[in-house]
This record gives C-alpha cells, sequence and structure tokens, in this order.
C-alpha cells in the first residue's frame, strides 16, 4: 500500500468521520459494558478494550471505516474462562488471541473465508443478534415491571424520534432521557444502574504485564479458549469486512486486517482489556452516519474513552435499562430478517445450513461451532450435489457382442457408488468400452471404483477398453489404478 | 505510429491539454492523440446525513439500497458529465487540426490507473492542476506527482493556456534523468528546430562540465542550435528568473531524481518547479 493512499484512507472524509465516530462510540459503550458484565468482569475491562482495539485497529486494519471493539460474541466465550481461572487469565488469553490471528494473518488464512457459503454467513450474523438479545434477558430478572416499562421507553424513543429527526443520534437521547427520568424519580434505588456493575474506568488505559505463571499449565487453561476466541475474532470481523465492503463499493485487504486484529487484541490484552474484533451492527450506524476512513474508527474510539473518563460519574448513573435498549436494537439491527422471508424461497439445503449453524451457535454459545457446523453441512450438501451430476448411458453394438458405455460428469467418492451400480455384469459380452471422455475422476474412490468394474468384467472375460481418460485423471490412474497393470486382480474391500 | 496519451478532466486546463497534446501530435509526424476521462469513485464522499445511530428492521438491506440508490443517480450524472467533457475534446482537437484521436472514459483515479494506459503511449499530457484548480492554488493538482511518477514515458505538463514554443531550456544537474531528456530530445522529432538552452544551476565541477559538453555535442549533432548558462543559486528561483526573462516557451527537467526521504525533509524540486513556472514543462522519469 502506498504511504498516499494510507493518507487518504484516514483523511479523505474527516468531518464526517469524526461526527460518525461520536455517533458509533455511543454504540459502543452499552455493549462494552453489557458484555464486561456477562464475561464477569467490571464495565472497565470492556471499556478499555473497546478504546484500544478501536484506536489500533484504526492504524493497522485492512478495512478502513469498519468499528471494531469489545463484542458480545467474544465475551460469551470468555464467560468459563474468567469464572473459572479468574481476570489474571483473561488478559493472556487476549494476548495470545492476538498472536493466533497474526499467524493467520501471515499464512493468509482470511482466503479461507470463501468456504464460508452465504448461508452460513446468514446463519452466524441471525445467531449473533440472538446471542446479542439473549444476553440482554438476565437483566430483567428480578426488576420487575418497571424494568420492562423503561426499556419499552427506550425502544420508543430509538425508533421513534429518526421519524422526527435524524439528525441527533437517538441512542443518545434514550440514554440521556431515560438517566434523567432515573435520577430525577429516584428511580435508582429499584433499578439497576451501570455504577452497580463495577467499577467504570477512571484514567486512561496503563500498560501492565499479565499477572500469571508463564508456564505449559497457563497454556493449556489459556490456549482452548484463545483458539476459539482467535476463530470467532476473524469470522466476524472478514464478515464485517465483508459489508461494509459492500457498502462502501470499495476493496479491503483480508489479510490485513486478520493481523490488524490480532495486533489490537495484544495491546488490548496489555492494557487490561478483553479480547474483541469488528462489529457488524456498529460498523452499519458508522456507514450509515457517513463514516469512511479510519478516522471514523479512531475517533469513535477516543470519543468514549473521553465519555467514560470525563463523565464518568453520569455514566455510572445510566440505568441498564436504557443500555438494554440500545442493545435490543442492536440486535434487531443484526438479524437478518429477510432470512426469514427467504426461508420459503431459497432452497432447502440453504435454508437448513442457515438454520443449523444458528442452532449449533446458540446452544453452544460458540459461534465457531455454529460456523463450523455451517461450512461441514454446506460441504456435504454441495458435495451430493456435484455427485448427481454423474451420468452413465449405454448402448449395445449391432453384433450385439460389445457395449458402449458413456460416463459423464464429476466422479468422486460420493459418486463411485452410482458408478459401479451403473453397469451390468449379467450381461454376456466380448468387449466392453467405456468412454470417460466426458468424466473427470477426482480422488481414489473414483479410481477404485473404475479399477472394480475393469476387473469385474475381464473375470466375466469381456475385454475392456477405456477412451478419452482426460490427463489430469489419467495421471491419477497412473499412480493409483490396478486394472491396466499386470496381474490385476480385485482386491477385497 | 506514435501515441500520445491526453488526460482531461473538464477542468479550466482541458483546452490547454488538448492544445497542448495537438501540438505534440503535429510535431511527431501526426502522432494519434488518446484522450482519457476518469471517472473518480464516487463513494469517498458519504451522501446521506441520517445521524440517527439506530438501526431498524433490516437495516443492513435498507442501507445497501439506499446507497446504491443514491450513488447510481450521482454516477448518471458524472457519467453525463464525463461524455460532455470527451465531446468538447473531440471538438477542440478537430478545431486544433488532429484528425487521428480516440476518447474514452473509465472508471478509477488517474493516479492509480496511469501506468496502465501509459504503457502503450509514447507522450503523456496532463494539466497542471485539476478539477479543483481554484481552491487548491499553490498545491499541485492532487493527480500530477502520483501520475509522473508512474509514468515511464515523457510527461508534458500544460500550462493554463497555450502559446506557440520557439524555445525550450533544459534544466541540466547530470543526473541519469536530465541526460535521458537530452538524448530524447535529440532522437526524436518533438522539440526539433526549437532553439534549446542547456542551463546548470550551481557548482560546477569538471564530471558535470564533461556532461554538459557531451549533451551540447549529442543536442547539436542532432541539428539543435545550443546555448550553454550557468547560474549559481537556488534552482528553483534561478530557472523562473530564466524562464521570465528568456522568452523561453517550454522547461525540460529530470523529474523527482532524489529519495523520497530527501523529498520529505527538503521538499521536491520538481514539484516546485511545475507549481511555480508559468509555462509548459516536459518532465522525464
Amino acid at each position: 500500500m502506498t504511504d498516499t493512499k494510507y493518507f487518504q484512507e484516514w483523511f479523505s472524509n474527516p468531518r464526517r468521520d469524526i461526527i460518525a465516530g461520536t455517533v458509533v462510540a455511543l454504540a459502543l459503550i452499552p455493549e462494552a459494558i453489557a458484555f464486561s458484565i456477562i464475561a464477569g468482569v467490571d464495565p472497565k475491562v470492556g471499556l478499555y478494550a473497546s478504546f484500544c482495539i478501536a484506536v489500533v485497529i484504526a492504524f493497522v486494519g485492512g478495512r478502513p471505516g469498519m468499528i471494531s471493539a469489545a463484542t458480545g460474541a467474544m465475551a460469551v466465550l470468555l464467560v468459563g474462562l474468567v469464572r473459572d481461572h479468574g481476570l489474571e487469565y483473561l488478559l493472556p488469553a487476549t494476548i495470545l488471541t492476538g498472536i493466533l490471528q497474526i499467524i493467520a494473518g501471515a499464512l493468509k488464512l482470511g482466503n479461507l473465508m470463501r468456504f464460508v457459503s452465504r448461508s452460513v454467513v446468514t446463519g452466524f450474523v441471525n445467531a449473533l443478534a440472538i446471542i446479542i438479545f439473549m444476553a440482554q434477558l438476565p437483566q430483567f430478572h428480578d426488576q420487575g415491571l418497571l424494568m420492562y416499562g423503561m426499556v419499552a421507553a427506550g425502544l420508543g424513543i430509538i425508533y421513534g424520534l429518526p421519524r422526527v429527526t435524524t439528525a441527533v443520534p437517538s441512542p443518545l437521547v434514550c440514554i440521556i432521557v431515560l438517566t434523567a427520568v432515573s435520577m430525577s424519580l429516584g428511580l435508582d434505588s429499584t433499578l439497576n444502574t451501570v455504577g452497580d456493575m463495577g467499577s467504570l474506568p477512571s484514567t486512561l488505559p496503563i500498560f501492565l504485564m499479565p499477572d500469571v505463571p508463564l508456564n505449559l499449565e497457563t497454556l493449556q487453561i489459556i490456549l482452548p479458549y484463545a483458539v476459539s476466541l482467535a476463530i470467532v475474532g476473524l469470522l466476524e470481523s472478514l464478515m464485517t469486512s465483508t459489508i461494509v465492503d459492500d457498502f462502501t463499493d470499495t476493496e479491503s485487504n483480508k489479510n490485513l486486517e486478520c493481523t490488524g486484529q490480532g495486533i489490537s487484541n495484544i495491546v488490548a490484552g496489555f492494557f487490561g482489556g478483553m479480547a474483541g474484533c469488528a462489529m457488524i451492527g456498529q460498523s452499519v450506524i458508522n456507514v450509515q452516519s457517513g463514516g469512511r476512513g479510519r478516522l471514523s474508527t479512531f475517533a469513535a474510539g477516543v470519543i468514549l474513552l473521553i465519555l467514560i473518563v470525563v463523565m464518568g460519574d453520569l455514566v455510572s448513573q445510566i440505568p441498564m435499562a436504557a443500555l438494554v435498549a440500545v442493545m435490543i436494537m442492536v440486535s434487531i439491527g443484526t438479524f437478518s430478517w429477510s432470512s426469514i422471508k427467504n426461508l420459503k424461497v431459497h432452497h432447502l439445503t440453504s435454508s437448513i445450513v442457515m438454520i443449523v449453524t444458528v442452532l449449533t451457535t446458540v446452544l453452544t454459545h460458540n459461534l465457531a461451532k455454529g460456523v463450523g457446523a455451517g461450512v461441514l453441512l454446506s460441504s456435504l450438501f454441495f458435495a451430493y450435489k456435484v455427485s448427481r451430476l454423474l451420468k452413465i448411458d449405454s448402448e449395445l453394438e449391432v453384433s450385439k457382442t460389445a457395449r458402449t458405455y458413456k460416463v459423464s460428469g464429476q466422479l468422486f467418492f460420493v459418486s463411485a457408488s452410482t458408478f459401479a451400480e451403473a453397469f451390468d455384469f449379467r450381461e454376456v459380452l466380448e468387449s466392453v468400452t467405456i468412454d470417460v471422455s466426458e468424466a473427470h475422476f477426482w480422488d481414489l474412490s473414483a479410481i477404485n471404483a473404475l479399477d472394480r468394474v475393469v476387473l469385474k468384467f475381464r473375470r466375466e472375460g469381456t475385454e475392456v477398453n477405456i477412451v478419452g481418460m482426460n490427463e489430469a485423471s489419467q495421471t491419477l490412474v497412473l499412480q493409483v489404478g490396478k486394472y491396466d497393470k499386470e496381474g490385476a486382480e480385485l482386491e477385497s474391500h | 505510429m506514435a501515441k500520445i496519451l491526453a488526460c482531461t478532466d473538464g477542468s479550466i486546463y482541458a483546452t490547454s491539454v488538448y492544445e497542448h497534446a495537438a501540438w505534440a501530435s503535429k510535431k511527431m509526424g501526426g502522432a494519434s492523440v488518446h484522450v482519457l476521462h476518469m471517472l473518480n469513485p464516487h463513494h469517498e464522499e458519504p451522501l446521506t446525513s441520517d445521524f440517527s445511530g439506530s438501526l431498524g428492521f433490516g437495516a443492513r438491506t435498507a442501507l445497501l439500497e439506499e446507497l446504491v440508490e443514491l450513488e447510481a443517480v450521482n454516477a448518471r450524472v458524472a457519467q453525463k458529465r464525463g461524455q460532455a467533457i470527451l465531446d468538447d475534446a473531440e471538438l477542440k482537437l478537430k478545431q486544433f487540426g488532429v484528425t487521428d484521436f480516440v476518447t474514452n472514459q473509465k472508471h478509477g483515479k488517474l493516479s492509480e490507473e496511469i501506468e496502465e494506459y501509459e504503457r502503450s503511449a509514447d507522450l503523456v499530457v496532463i494539466g497542471k492542476r485539476g478539477n479543483n484548480a481554484n481552491f487548491e492554488t499553490g498545491h499541485l493538482g492532487s493527480n500530477l506527482e502520483r501520475v509522473i511518477r508512474s509514468c515511464q514515458h515523457p510527461v508534458l505538463v500544460a500550462s493554463r493556456a497555450f502559446a506557440s514554443m520557439q524555445s525550450f531550456v533544459i534544466a541540466f544537474d547530470g543526473g541519469a534523468s536530465s541526460q535521458k531528456a537530452v538524448e530524447y530530445i535529440a532522437a526524436h522529432p518533438l522539440l526539433q528546430s526549437m532553439r534549446c538552452y542547456l542551463l546548470h544551476v550551481g557548482q560546477g565541477n569538471s564530471e558535470l562540465e564533461s556532461a554538459l559538453a557531451k549533451a551540447e555535442s549529442t543536442l547539436t549533432e542532432a541539428g539543435f542550435e545550443v546555448a550553454i548558462e550557468h547560474r549559481s543559486g537556488e534552482p528553483e528561483e534561478v530557472i523562473n528568473k530564466v524562464v521570465e526573462d528568456g522568452k523561453i516557451d517550454l522547461l525540460v527537467m529530470g523529474a523527482y531524481g532524489h529519495s523520497k526521504i530527501r523529498r520529505l525533509i527538503v521538499g521536491s524540486t520538481t514539484s516546485a518547479m511545475i507549481r511555480t513556472v508559468q509555462i509548459p514543462v516536459l518532465l522525464f522519469r
């Protein structure tokens, strides 16, 4: 990348970027606080992480205009780690996540995204929305009807205000109004506020070394978490970057983004934050508000920290109801509602892949597992569909002693048995010609199936000719095939 | 057949670019002129003004549709405008007596794509400043430096208005690119039959003297009438002064000879020259 291009990515759109960054910062606070609480740590862990990640990724990311910070998808993976081993293990896990992501970037694993089908992406996005939504539900616990009323009022403001004006961020108005109401009516004695949830940052983040023994045991504890975190972080980041690519009609550097996510997580870890990644909802808000450049992400991070440090006392007065309302909005905006409508229209297999991705994720709380299930299933479906592209016709010669089989399509492990069953070995023939000029042999199973067919015919005393094998298939046959080698006998399988 | 690539953006420099291209075409024995207009990517400046920060049902699809619709409208306008620019280019080129020309518009940024189009051309003509000429005075056209850096062929930077050219000055520093300039001029018909000044600014030494002598003999052999000038002082000021005094119509110089790091510290003589001098500049890499 040239320095001029990098400069443009920062400063081509400064005014809008800063305004958009401000709007986004307001949407970052609820997620950082809410999911810190879910992960079982103080809100400041999420807030420091959001600041560090947003600021660092602005410099080193591969997708200008995308927002990264502490996210729900990552936080739900951390619950077990924090519960069983404590906060001190969270920070090294975050750093290890970053290291793994940098390795992924160096190995260009971003290219593996091509194996994630559209249906899996939709499933991922929907599962993410459901996770964000479900994570809000514990907040209603023991809070009574008042909580429902406050959240409903908050949602009313968030969705009602843009109909009147789009000049002010409605989540901000929601937060301000609900905080004012809660403070003036003294509701904070019954309703939870942010201050009740743990300590907020009062200073800039400070550099600290993780307070854990650097030994194999520690690694054993954090590695499984770090692997999951790295995968989920990269998946969400790369999916979000594709979405932002579409919005802005520009390209992004996926492998640079992997490395960038890694660097920002390492920095977050050393400054006492938890692992994060790109955020779909907040990135949409950013683009919607006019943010396009690296400056928007940077501004979001910086403004977030200013808001928290300078107005910490006020922030601690914010009723949780206001944040819950904002997060419900984010989850609604993240969910792909058209995918429900499309269930009827789309092919059944696509819908199954999507639903399996969602269900696996929601049940395991691990987006990596959901995506794994989705990718596996969509590959199986694909293999099955391709296997049906096999066609075998045959024609008896006039002499009635010879038959020509014409094979066309793809031969591989899935279609091998179909292939073998298509031949009639009971027919008494002097010779059989198998024309495979329209067929391609992909793997051992396919060659093996051909072997068996040829050898079976030979045992019946039928001579077999194979014609038209293409070069790639031929190479494979030469390596592993048996029928054309001397003394060929059918192996027992 | 030689080919001249004329880059236009419909700014006030456009006519001058066509006229310079027509002049070069004539000098190069009727070279064909390819006019290139780049439609800049429009999405750098967002068009929405929704700061509500609220995400409704189906927010992503809705936003994408909105953006596509807005940009489609703008892009169509830009396309129409681009076509008008090219129509104007055809008209002007005909007026200036060019018969062999092609006009073309492409999506993208000139500075990023120029290499591809420049490869098949023998000479590139570009305006000194681009579309933002009036409020960017003092700065070079945003594209110019990057375009020049990407070009392997000579670049003729058109001044605001074309004036007939009788004489040119070569700002000679003995460097590779100024020697390349001398060789090109001697071997090509572009500047044939114009008076030539070889100008050196600053301290001379024996190495430079011999380079100058060699340049002089190369040019004289090619049939140029050559005069050598030594001046001391800041290259930028001196060259400007020579141009103003000497009724010189074209400045020839090597472009961006120094390292990027040096440019960051002392600035680029090339950029400074193109910026201040009032006549067209022919640059060699």
